[in-house]
């Protein structure tokens, strides 16, 4: 019996590691805030990832603690950031964005389920100032209650 | 006569990029995201003064959160579990209850005559020093309230679940049940 021909099983395998690689999505920066979400039922997808801008709140993590307290922090890309910093920061994100684009961009605020609602208060009236009035809590399915 | 050149051996290029394979299948995570959708109102002009509009009393659903997390619905001590039922209840008024939003009978293009509650608002008042799962969990319940009924609608209307309707019915749909979620500024409700 002749040997089986597998001289093409490499670019097979490779077909499937490229589209792995292109399908999954890294975590988009490194957190410094400890985040576990909270839950919900009532979820929508969020698709298109170029229209999404993320708020991160939370608490800093372990090794952020010492420069950044232990108290609730807003955290914006890869930086530590200020409520007063949100509008600037979703503005020029938007003005990057193509012009089709920039009305419906979507912040998505991912915060740590025990934040106290007073820093989410100033967060949302720091979008609404920069009109990006599309918003979507970060959540994760609930399975029981 | 030409030198042969031995081939390179590839048979084990398969199991190399078979384990690069599995080493992105293990280490990329597919997060998808997920939330809840919501829309913040458009900001007020600093020179616009701020005027008290007038609702009518019977039209507003007012639920408070404290800085323990409890809620104060219409006045009542409640869990969150039966916030859902309260809020389609009020929604609703399927009695014209007196004390619930004011019914209007309007004829709809598309939907033919349809008596809703066209006027009322709910109103989510929190504390500063609420928890952010406890507001998650309000706003996710009214949601819910919102989903069923515009869901439960579509069934009768258009014998089909809402997610199931091409965009011009989702529409009427949501003209019938429009979100009405108002947020208050947050406030010290005490509690301390």
């Amino acid at each position: 019996m002749p040997a089986l021909n597998t001289s093409s099983l490499p670019d097979i395998i490779f077909m499937l590691l490229f589209f792995f690689m292109t399908v999954t999505s890294m975590k988009e920066v490194t957190y410094k805030v400890q985040i576990s979400n909270p839950q919900a039922t009532e979820l929508t997808k969020l698709e298109k990832k170029s229209l999404i801008r993320y708020v991160y709140v939370g608490t800093p993590t372990a090794e952020f603690r010492k420069q950044a307290g232990a108290e609730t922090r807003i955290q914006l890309d890869d930086a530590f950031a200020e409520v007063g910093e949100i509008e600037n920061y979703i503005v020029s994100e938007r003005s990057a964005m193509s012009e089709q684009d920039q009305g419906m961009m979507i912040v998505s605020i991912k915060a740590d389920k025990d934040t106290r609602m007073g820093i989410i208060a100033d967060i949302k009236q720091a979008l609404r100032r920069a009109y990006a009035l599309k918003i979507s809590y970060s959540a994760t399915q609930r399975t029981s209650y | 006569m030409a030198k042969k050149v031995p081939q390179i051996n590839a048979s084990s290029m398969a199991d190399i990029s078979f384990l690069l394979l599995i080493f992105f299948l293990v280490t990329t995570s597919m997060d998808v995201n997920t939330g809840l959708s919501r829309r913040l109102p458009a900001p007020v002009p600093p020179d616009q003064k701020i005027e008290d509009t007038k609702i009518n009393k019977r039209n507003l659903f007012i639920v408070k959160i404290n800085s323990m997390n409890q809620l104060l619905v219409q006045g009542q001590e409640m869990n969150v579990r039966q916030l859902k039922d309260k809020a389609k209840e009020f929604i609703l008024n399927a009695n014209n209850d007196p004390s619930m939003p004011v019914l209007y009978t309007e004829y709809i293009e598309g939907l033919g005559e349809v008596t809703y509650t066209k006027e009322h608002i709910i109103s989510v008042q929190n504390d500063v020093d609420t928890q952010y799962q406890a507001y998650l969990d309000v706003q996710n319940e009214l949601v819910a309230a919102y989903n069923e009924l515009r869901d439960d609608y579509s069934h009768l209307k258009f014998n089909k679940a809402y997610a199931e309707l091409d965009e011009d019915q989702q529409k009427l749909v949501q003209k019938v049940y429009p979100q009405k979620i108002s947020e208050a500024e947050p406030k010290n409700y005490g509690g301390q």
